[in-house]
Order: structure tokens, then C-alpha cells, then sequence
């Protein structure tokens, strides 16, 4: 480190106190802030999916009433989707975004701070509700975290309007964050930095960004609709006014497909980050990983309806539906493609980032697969509300998204905390969850090809042995994540001193900072060449 | 090589590690429909295909990941493109995705015809059982689960076709073309046998259609692929197949069971007729929500046990159960139930768990206040 | 990556008015959006008149002039009959099916009584299928154009009047058309969060 750079640390003073964090403008302590409450909707989700797996583990009903896994399954996806996923992305796009295009923050940081303080609000409605219902105050939601109309309108219990409330702050908080990204990508790139020489996890999220200010206000809508239904006369949803129920799973489709992509682009930026470092390779189609990441959103938009094969839509519409979904492989599998040949004749080394987006590729493929199997219309008839659509989208929300959160935090780790975490436990950490990741969802496979439908709290003796197995596997998974929660604030604490440049192969400007970045990094733009 | 095989060969393990092996269903079945026939190929199909994909693409990965390593290909290559290559990994995706595309367009054209068929019948999803309606045919009925309680909560050894039996099956005919209309009476829920390739969602207000062709007799089991509720897990479906000649005698039974129904509700009942009578009607159909002693589900469902409806006033507690409450779970039992069941399910409700009103309803009492 | 020290000044100043810009530019798409997801309302109402997609038959229609009848060929319509929840009517067709020629004007009839204590409002429901048949089954009078009020005990004859689109395709031979009846919002009495608490606490009535 040279003096330039020391004196600049030393002088690098922090706001101190609970103030510090209450009102931070600062994108690393933001960052740090997303990142920390993503991690703890993981413990709290993962321990209402442990619930539902100890209550699966055999047939017969041993633990919960039927009416409270309802409500345990909605919450666990809930909270999963908009707790755990997209949150731990902003927090590393707030993290990464300036460092990487070399700007000193974000372009609004103080909107920055309100987007994430919306976040404890939203869930401490939505977990109140949880507790609530615990101590017999009525039921907290149980319809799914799909919320099909009228079962949640009609038939919704009272927390339904909390939650309604909660995912108009959930939307808002994602909203002002994707707005921030782009105005920061548009506006703030190091003079020389052009589009094209961007890192292409600042590509993914730019992209992202633009889906979430897409389709979070058509969600908006429909809760908005729903509430209406619900309370002012209105029948959106309702057959007796001239509504329509299936019109509200259009509506939400038209929004819950690009949702899905939203929850996967960031981890297809991150893996395109990673594998390069440690294959010591420039990434492979750099401009191809561009355009397939803008066909794949662009895509998005006009496949939601296969969600809603069985609601009886013509057979026209079945078709586009099969044929839009189907194309969506192709990008995809460019992507797999030149990741692959990325590490191709390259010079390998595994640290436990390259463990975990190895297991990506190879485990979201394994997701895709199935994807493109669910799209095929008359086999969908038989894979619909079953567990093979359940272990679909697993492997590619667990194996897949939550794979290269995990991949990233490691991966940075060094860079915002300036210590190498313990690699023999971040192996150690990869294999066993890696390990039960897949003892816990193969299985939903073979259930749901042998009928078993989703949703259900007990099941027919046919399923126990997979059932069983899962469960296994869910509680190995679920008490492995105490080992990463051990490694990260280890690392936080202390460690083997990290480089500036952290990993042998690591190329982008937030590898030519100090490690830890300081508190204010780039404030002068650097030039890029 | 132990990425890629790694799933596969831990689920062989622990599959092997099993003595009852046979139990174990990896794959979806073939079923007995032309619907199930041709899901069940597609499915192959493209399994097969991405299979063939997958070892392919994982090949490369491992053989990647085992010799470009840093120890045994210590110089890192420098290209990062290749147009050629580029284009062909787009262009025979495009190509494949055709290849599937055809035969599955073939196989759902198929399936949507559902015209010129030989019967139709309404199916009607409830929160938690199923209504089957022959149109045409003066029979209908509800179809509950009947698997007893006390196997679900682990009090009775749970018997082989646990979850998947019900009361009154849904009887079809053999190689006739049956056309099913779905609805729904309250929430969205979907019919659905998996050996008749058969999954349509029934929808409240409207109706969607499907039909089947069964060639040969025999028993095939499904359940509601819908979230419907807190039951939505215990409202199966059974479908039996019968011979042309058997189905005309079932019809006639079914016929003659509702006549004798009605009947019932003509004559005057004992309190051990009521009593024993109502028993297996509160089982059937009150017991899921109510719990077998009466107790209910705190906080979601009432007890029935020294509460006041079931020891107060009768007509009140008449209105409950053949109106319902409205805006609560509790359905109107009046559309549902006849005039004997009513009378005996009251009766039984009044007596059981230490009620003791000594009350007796008659099916009479039932008809006048309906 | 090769970095250099660049004129601060100069990038600050644009940043500042070009983010102004595009924060306004993407408010404008968030709020577009919003309106957009309730455009889809009408839009969708508006295609599945179009088409008959779920089976939604359109509003009344009227002719100004006598379709052309298409004697060659018979259409058979079967009839059926729902009851929302538990509603305490009865409902049922007059005739359980019917045979027509397109282009004909036909009548049929439903039966509906209540069977309740109270004067009740309700609402019916139609639905066609196959849903791509609603498009070419045209009403000219119905009683699910309105609300239907019966009082207590009352039944009532309750007529529709619809033409078949002679250009109802082809394979098209066997429709159904089902009528659901729901209780209208007015009469529909929902017991209020406290009202269904005190039902369900200390177990008890």
C-alpha cells in the first residue's frame, strides 16, 4: 500500500453510533445493511421451510394443523422471494455498482437509505402476522405467495390486508432501488468507461433494473385491486360483480415471470465475474453475454401464461405460450456455453467462490432442463402443482440464485472486510450444502412425476420414502448455513491480511482499491483506458 | 466427475440402501388414456433429449475442470471468442427446440377436441370434496375422503390407499368418450388423475371442459392440484371404469340409493338409528373441521362440544347447518346433505361428548325448515 | 484495467443534471406501469369478447336485421345450472338440452326459486364452453343482464333468448352452456373481523 493511500485510510472517518446506520447515505454501509437482513430472512424462511419439512418427513399429520402449513408455505416463499433473493442482490449491487464503474456512490444516497429501511418495516408487518397467528389472533396469510383470487380476496383471512400493505412497501423499496441503479449506471461511469467495457454484473443489474421498474408497479396494481376487491365494492376477481379470477392470474403472471428473471440475471452477472478470476481467462462473448442477458428479459415479458396451462385457455394460446418459453433456452444456453468455455483450456484453481459457481452452472442447468420439460404443454398437464415444479424452481432459486449470493459474498468478502475468510471452512460449507442441497430437492422429482401434488401437508404412503429423504436433506442444509454465518463474521472480525487485488486472476476496478475499499472510494473518478 | 455424478449416484444410494425398492417411482407413468399415452411420450422425449444435453455439457465441464487446472495447465489460453462456434450453439438449440416442438404441437392439438362425446359429466370442486353430476342421468353426489381421521393423526395404522379413497367414486364407462365440465363452488381447485392424463382447473362461475377415454376397467386415484384451503391436501379423487353392462347397473344403483334416501326421510327414526347414523355422517362430513370429538380447531374451527348451538335452542342449530354461516367456513349442509343425514348428524351433534340434550330431530323437522 | 486521474469538475457538473433526467424518465415508466396493470382490465374484457377466451359471453345484442338460418346444420346445446357457495336457492334448466339451427332464435328457460326466509338478491354468471364458442353465441335477452330479486319462497321463470353464429366453426357441434348464481353484493352480509372472532374463541358458539 503505498502513503498516497494510508494517509487517506487513516483520515477515513466513519459516522459513529446507531446514527451511523439509521440514516447512511453510504453505498457500503447500505450495502452491508442489505446484505445482513437478507441473511437473517434466510434463518427465519429456511426455519419455517424446516417446519414444513419435519411435518412432511413422514405421512400423517405430527406437528402443524393443515391450515398452519398453509400458512407456513406462503410465508417461507414470501419471504424467500422478497426477503432473502432480491434484497442480498441490491445489497451487492449497492456494494459492487460504484466500486466497479468507479464512482463514489450511488447517484441518489439518500433514497438509497429509505429503500432498504423499508425493508425491516415491510417484514416485521408481514413476520408480525406469523406471530400473531401463533398466539391465536387469526390467520396470517395462507394462500400462497401466489395469492390466487378469490381464495385470497374473497376467502383471505384479515392479515391479508397487512400484507397487501407489505408488498406495496416491499415494491416501493425495490422500485427507488432500481431507479438508483440505473441513474447511477447511466450517469456515473469513470470517464472511458463505455458501455460495452462495463463488467457485466453492472450489465446484469442495469438490465435488472429496468425489469423491476417494469413489473413491480403491475404487482402494485394488482394488490391495489385486490384491497379493492376486498373492502370497496370493487370485483376485479369476483364472478358474481363480472370479474374474473383468471384475469388475476394473468395480471400476476404478467408480473411473476419477469420477477423470476429478476431473481436470476444478478447471479448470472456474479458468475460471469467469478469464473474468468479463477480460470485466469478473459470471459468468453463478452458482447454475447450482453445480448443474450437483454433477449432473456426482453423474452420474459411474453411467456407468462405458461404458469396457467390448466385454467382452460385455448389451444392458440397454449401454443404461443409453449413456443415464446421454449426460445427463452436458447440465450440461456449461451450463457451456460460460454461460461464453459471460459474455464476452457484455462488455468483452474477452486476456492470456494469457483466451488459455488461451478455448482451453479451445473445445478441451474439441471433447472433449466426441467424448465424446458414444464413448458412442453400436454406433459405440463401431468407436471403442474406437483413437486417436479417444486424442485424446478429450487434448483434454480437455491442451486442457482442463492449459489452465487453465496458465490459473491465470498468472492468479496476479502475486498469489503480486508481479511481472507477461512477457506477450509468455506469449503467445508460448499460441499455439505451442495451435498444437501441436493438430497433435499432431487427427490421432488421422482414425487412429482409419481403425482404428488404441491402444497400439501400430508401425503399418500406411495411418497414417504422420498419425502423422507428430502427432510434429511433440508435439515443438513438448513444447519450448514450456521456454518457460513460463522465464516463471514469470522472474516469480519479478523484474517490473513487480503491484497488489493485479493484473487490471482481478478481484473475491475474495485480489485485496484485497498482491501478493505474505504469508507469513500473513488472520489475522483479514475480514468479507464 | 463428482459434480456430475454426484446427485445421481447419492440418490442410487440411498435408493439401493432400501429393501422395498419396488415402491420407489422415479418416472411418470403411461396412464391409460390417449391423453396420458401421449403426455408420457413428449415427456420422454425431451428428457431423453436433455439427457443427451446434459451429458454433453457437463462432459465438457468436467473434463475442463480436471485438466485445465492451474496444476496440470499452468498457461491460461487468451481467447474469448469464436464466431464459428458462437453461431452453431445457437442455431442447433433452434434446431432441437423445433424437433420438440412439433410432435408436442401434435400431441396437444389432439387432446383439445373434445367434441362429439358419448356422456358428459359436471364436475363441481368444494371446499373439501368433490360433486359429480351426470347430465342427462338423474344421479349426483359428493365424493368425501374417506380415509378416517385417526390414521391422519397417527392414532391407526394408516391403510394402503391412505389420502386416496373417498365414499362415492366417480364411475365411468369403459371406451366411451366421457366429456368432464369443471366449476367450482367457492375457491379455484383443479381436478386432476394422473392416469388419465386429465388436469383442469374449476373455477368458480365458469366452466372448462375436458374428456377421457378409458379402454379397459379398473381404479385410478388423483387429487386436487389446486391450493384451495386448509384441506386442500384431503379431497381426492377416485375413478372407476366399468364395463358397458356394470356401469348401466351402477347408474340404477345410484338411482335406487337416492329413491331409498328419500324415502328416509318419510319415516320416523329412533334415537339408536339417529345415533348410529348420524355418527358416520359427522364423520364424513363434519368430522374434518369439528374433529371426531367435537372438540374443533382452535381459532379456525369452532368445537362443537358443550357449545351453545349444540345444546341450545334446535331451530337455531338446524339453521347453522342447513344454512350455513355466512362469511365464515361453515357451508350451507342443506343443498349438500339429505333430510336423514341432517336429522341424524343434529341428533348426534346434540347427544355425543357429553351433550346429552336428549334431543331427537326427525327428518321431518329437517324438511320444514328448509 | 489501466486507471489515471481524471478532471473531477467536469463529470460532476453533468451527473448532476442528468440524473434530474432520468429520474423523471423512469417515474414516468414506473407510473405508466402501474396504469398499465390496470389497462390490463379492460384490455383483457376486451379480448375475450373478442375471441370468447374463458367462455365469457358478451352483453346484449341486438340485430338490425334477421340472420340468415342455416337449416343444414344442428347445434346441441346442454344446460346446466350452479349455485355459488351456499346459496338457499334452487336453481335449475327447464330443459336439459336443445337442439338448434345457427342463425334461429331460440328461448329457453331456467327455473330459480328461494328457498330462504329472505327477500334475496342474485346475480347469475354464463359461461360457454368451449370457450371459443362464446364468441358465436349471441344473446338478445337474459336473465344474468341484471340482478334478479326473490322473495321468500318465490320461483321464477327465468328466460334467455340467443342466436348461434351461423359461423360457428365447423367441429363446433356440442356447446354447453352453464349459468352460476351468485348472491348479489347487496344482499351478501359479511360478518365483520370481530363478529367471526367471537364465533371461533374459547371454542365455543
Amino acid at each position: 500500500m503505498n502513503a498516497v493511500v494510508e494517509e487517506h485510510l487513516n483520515h477515513d472517518h466513519k459516522p459513529t453510533g446507531i446514527g451511523r446506520w439509521l440514516f447512511s447515505t453510504n453505498h457500503k454501509d447500505i450495502g452491508s445493511m442489505y446484505l445482513w437482513f437478507a441473511f437473517t430472512m434466510f434463518f427465519i424462511g429456511g426455519a419455517l421451510a424446516l417446519i414444513i419439512r419435519a411435518e412432511l418427513f413422514q405421512p400423517g399429520m405430527q406437528i402443524v394443523e393443515p391450515e398452519f402449513f398453509n400458512q407456513l408455505t406462503t410465508l417461507h416463499g414470501l419471504i424467500m422471494v422478497f426477503g432473502v433473493i432480491m434484497p442480498a442482490f441490491v445489497g451487492l449491487a449497492n456494494w459492487q455498482l460504484p466500486m466497479m464503474i468507479g464512482a463514489p456512490d450511488m447517484a441518489l444516497p439518500r433514497m438509497n437509505n429509505w429503500s432498504f429501511w423499508l425493508l425491516p418495516a415491510a417484514f416485521g408487518l408481514l413476520i408480525a402476522s406469523l406471530i400473531m397467528s401463533i398466539m391465536g389472533m387469526g390467520s396470517a396469510p395462507n394462500f400462497g405467495w401466489t395469492f390466487y383470487a378469490p381464495l385470497s380476496t374473497t376467502y383471505g383471512p384479515d392479515s391479508t390486508d397487512y400484507f397487501i400493505f407489505s408488498v406495496h412497501l416491499m415494491g416501493i423499496s425495490s422500485v427507488m432501488g432500481a431507479i438508483n441503479v440505473i441513474a447511477t449506471i447511466m450517469n456515473m461511469r469513470a470517464p472511458g468507461m463505455n458501455y460495452m467495457k462495463m463488467p457485466i454484473f453492472v450489465w446484469t443489474w442495469f438490465i435488472t433494473a429496468y425489469l423491476l421498474i417494469a413489473v413491480m408497479p403491475v404487482l402494485a396494481g394488482a394488490v391495489t385491486m385486490m384491497l379493492t376487491d376486498r373492502h370497496f365494492g370493487t370485483s376485479f376477481f369476483d364472478a358474481a360483480g363480472g370479474g374474473d379470477p383468471v384475469m388475476f392470474q394473468h395480471i400476476f403472471w404478467f408480473f411473476g415471470h419477469p420477477e423470476v428473471y429478476i431473481m436470476i440475471l444478478p447471479a448470472f452477472g456474479i458468475i460471469s465475474q467469478i469464473v474468468p478470476t479463477f480460470a485466469r481467462k478473459p470471459l468468453f462473448g463478452y458482447s454475447s453475454m450482453v445480448y443474450a442477458t437483454a433477449s432473456i428479459a426482453f423474452l420474459s415479458f411474453i411467456v407468462w401464461a405458461h404458469h396457467m396451462f390448466t385454467t382452460g385457455m385455448p389451444v392458440a394460446g397454449e401454443l404461443f405460450f409453449m413456443y415464446s418459453t421454449m426460445l427463452i433456452a436458447v440465450p440461456t444456453g449461451v450463457k451456460v456455453f460460454n461460461w464453459i468455455s471460459t474455464m476452457w483450456k484455462g488455468s483452474l484453481t477452486f476456492e470456494t467462490p469457483m466451488l459455488f459457481a461451478i455448482a451453479f452452472i451445473f445445478l441451474f442447468t439441471m433447472g433449466g432442463f426441467t424448465g424446458l420439460m414444464l413448458c412442453i404443454v400436454p406433459a405440463d398437464f401431468q407436471y403442474h402443482d406437483t413437486y417436479f415444479v417444486v424442485a424446478h424452481f429450487h434448483y434454480v432459486l437455491v442451486t442457482g440464485a442463492a449459489f452465487s449470493i453465496m458465490a459473491a459474498v465470498y468472492y468479496w468478502l476479502p475486498k469489503w472486510t480486508g481479511n481472507m475468510y477461512d477457506e477450509k471452512l468455506g469449503k467445508l460449507h460448499f460441499w455439505l450444502t451442495c451435498i444437501s442441497a441436493n438430497v433435499l430437492f432431487f427427490p421432488m422429482h421422482f414425487v412429482g412425476l409419481a403425482g404428488m401434488p404441491r402444497r400439501i401437508p400430508d401425503y399418500a404412503l406411495q411418497f414417504a420414502e422420498f419425502n423422507q429423504m428430502a427432510s434429511i436433506g433440508a435439515f443438513v442444509f438448513g444447519f450448514s448455513q450456521l456454518i457460513f454465518l460463522y465464516v463471514v463474521i469470522k472474516c469480519v472480525r479478523g484474517g490473513k491480511k487480503a491484497t488489493n487485488e485479493v484473487w490471482e486472476g481478478a481484473k475491475g476496478l474495485e480489485f485496484e482499491l485497498p482491501s478493505p475499499a474505504p469508507f469513500h472510494s473513488y472520489t475522483t473518478p479514475p480514468q479507464v483506458k | 466427475m463428482r459434480a456430475v455424478s454426484r446427485p445421481l449416484g447419492l440418490a442410487c444410494l440411498l435408493l439401493a440402501s432400501n429393501p422395498s425398492f419396488a415402491d420407489y417411482q422415479l418416472n411418470l407413468k403411461p396412464g391409460v388414456t390417449s391423453f396420458s399415452q401421449g403426455a408420457y411420450d413428449i415427456h420422454m422425449i425431451v428428457m431423453w433429449i436433455c439427457v443427451v444435453i446434459g451429458i454433453i455439457v457437463y462432459g465438457a465441464m468436467t473434463y475442463s475442470i480436471l485438466n485445465h487446472r492451474k496444476s496440470n495447465h499452468p498457461n491460461p489460453a487468451k481467447f474469448d471468442d469464436n464466431t464459428t462456434v458462437e453461431i452453431l450453439w445457437t442455431v442447433i438449440p433452434v434446431l432441437i427446440l423445433l424437433g420438440i416442438a412439433v410432435p408436442a404441437t401434435k400431441v396437444l392439438l389432439a387432446m383439445e377436441d373434445t367434441s362429439n362425446s358419448d356422456m358428459s359429466i359436471k364436475v363441481t370442486g368444494y371446499q373439501w370434496k368433490w360433486h359429480y353430476d351426470y347430465v342427462g342421468e338423474d344421479v349426483s353426489f359428493f365424493s368425501n375422503l374417506s380415509t378416517p381421521i385417526e390414521q391422519i393423526k397417527n392414532q391407526a395404522e394408516k391403510t394402503e390407499n391412505y389420502l386416496l379413497e373417498v365414499d362415492n367414486k366417480i364411475v365411468i364407462p369403459v371406451n366411451k368418450k366421457v366429456r368432464f365440465l369443471f366449476t367450482a363452488n367457492d375457491v379455484i381447485h383443479a381436478w386432476w388423475v394422473p392416469a388419465l392424463g386429465v388436469k383442469k382447473d374449476a373455477i368458480p362461475g365458469f366452466i372448462n371442459e375436458s374428456w377421457a377415454e378409458v379402454p379397459e376397467p379398473g381404479i385410478y386415484r388423483g387429487q386436487c392440484a389446486e391450493l384451495c384451503g386448509a384441506n386442500h391436501g384431503f379431497m381426492p379423487i377416485v375413478l372407476e371404469a366399468k364395463s358397458e353392462a356394470d356401469y348401466v347397473a351402477w347408474l340404477d344403483s345410484k338411482k335406487a340409493e337416492k329413491a331409498a334416501a328419500d324415502a328416509s326421510g318419510d319415516k320416523t327414526w329412533t334415537m339408536e338409528e339417529l345415533m348410529a347414523h348420524g355418527e358416520t355422517a359427522y364423520m364424513t362430513s363434519c368430522a374434518a373441521c369439528h374433529q371426531p370429538g367435537g372438540e374443533g380447531i382452535p381459532n379456525v374451527f369452532p368445537g362443537l362440544k358443550d357449545s351453545a348451538i349444540a345444546i341450545g335452542d334446535v331451530s337455531k342449530h338446524i339453521d347453522v347447518v342447513v344454512n350455513g354461516v355466512a362469511g365464515t367456513g361453515m357451508q350451507a349442509f342443506g343443498p349438500q346433505l339429505n333430510d336423514a343425514d341432517l336429522a341424524a348428524i343434529i341428533t348426534y351433534e346434540r347427544n355425543a361428548w357429553g351433550n346429552n340434550t336428549g334431543d331427537m330431530v326427525q327428518p321431518s323437522d329437517i324438511k320444514s325448515a328448509r | 484495467m489501466k486507471t489515471v486521474q481524471s478532471n473531477q469538475k467536469e463529470t460532476n457538473n453533468n451527473q448532476a443534471g442528468d440524473t434530474g433526467l432520468v429520474i423523471r424518465k423512469l417515474l414516468l415508466l414506473v407510473a405508466f406501469m402501474f396504469g398499465f396493470g390496470y389497462a390490463l382490465v379492460p384490455l383483457y374484457d376486451v379480448f375475450c369478447d373478442v375471441t370468447g377466451l374463458n367462455g365469457k359471453t358478451g352483453d346484449k345484442i341486438s340485430f338490425t336485421k334477421a340472420p340468415i338460418v342455416d337449416e343444414s346444420r344442428v347445434v346441441r346445446i346442454t344446460f346446466l345450472a350452479s349455485l355459488n357457495e351456499s346459496m338457499p336457492w334452487s336453481f335449475k334448466p327447464k330443459q336439459s338440452f336443445i337442439e338448434v339451427h345457427p342463425g334461429k332464435p331460440e328461448t329457453i328457460y331456467y327455473i330459480a326459486k328461494n328457498t330462504s326466509n329472505k327477500s334475496m338478491t342474485g346475480q347469475a354468471v354464463p359461461s360457454v364452453a368451449p370457450g371459443l364458442a362464446a364468441a358465436y353465441f349471441q344473446k338478445t335477452e337474459c336473465f344474468c343482464f341484471t340482478e334478479q330479486e326473490l322473495k321468500p319462497g318465490e320461483e321464477k321463470l327465468m328466460p334467455v333468448t340467443f342466436i348461434v353464429d351461423s359461423k360457428l366453426p365447423e367441429k363446433m357441434n356440442e356447446l354447453i352452456l352453464s349459468y352460476t348464481f351468485f348472491t348479489s353484493n347487496k344482499t351478501n352480509k359479511k360478518l365483520t373481523p370481530s363478529q367471526k372472532l367471537s364465533l371461533n374463541q374459547d371454542h365455543k358458539l
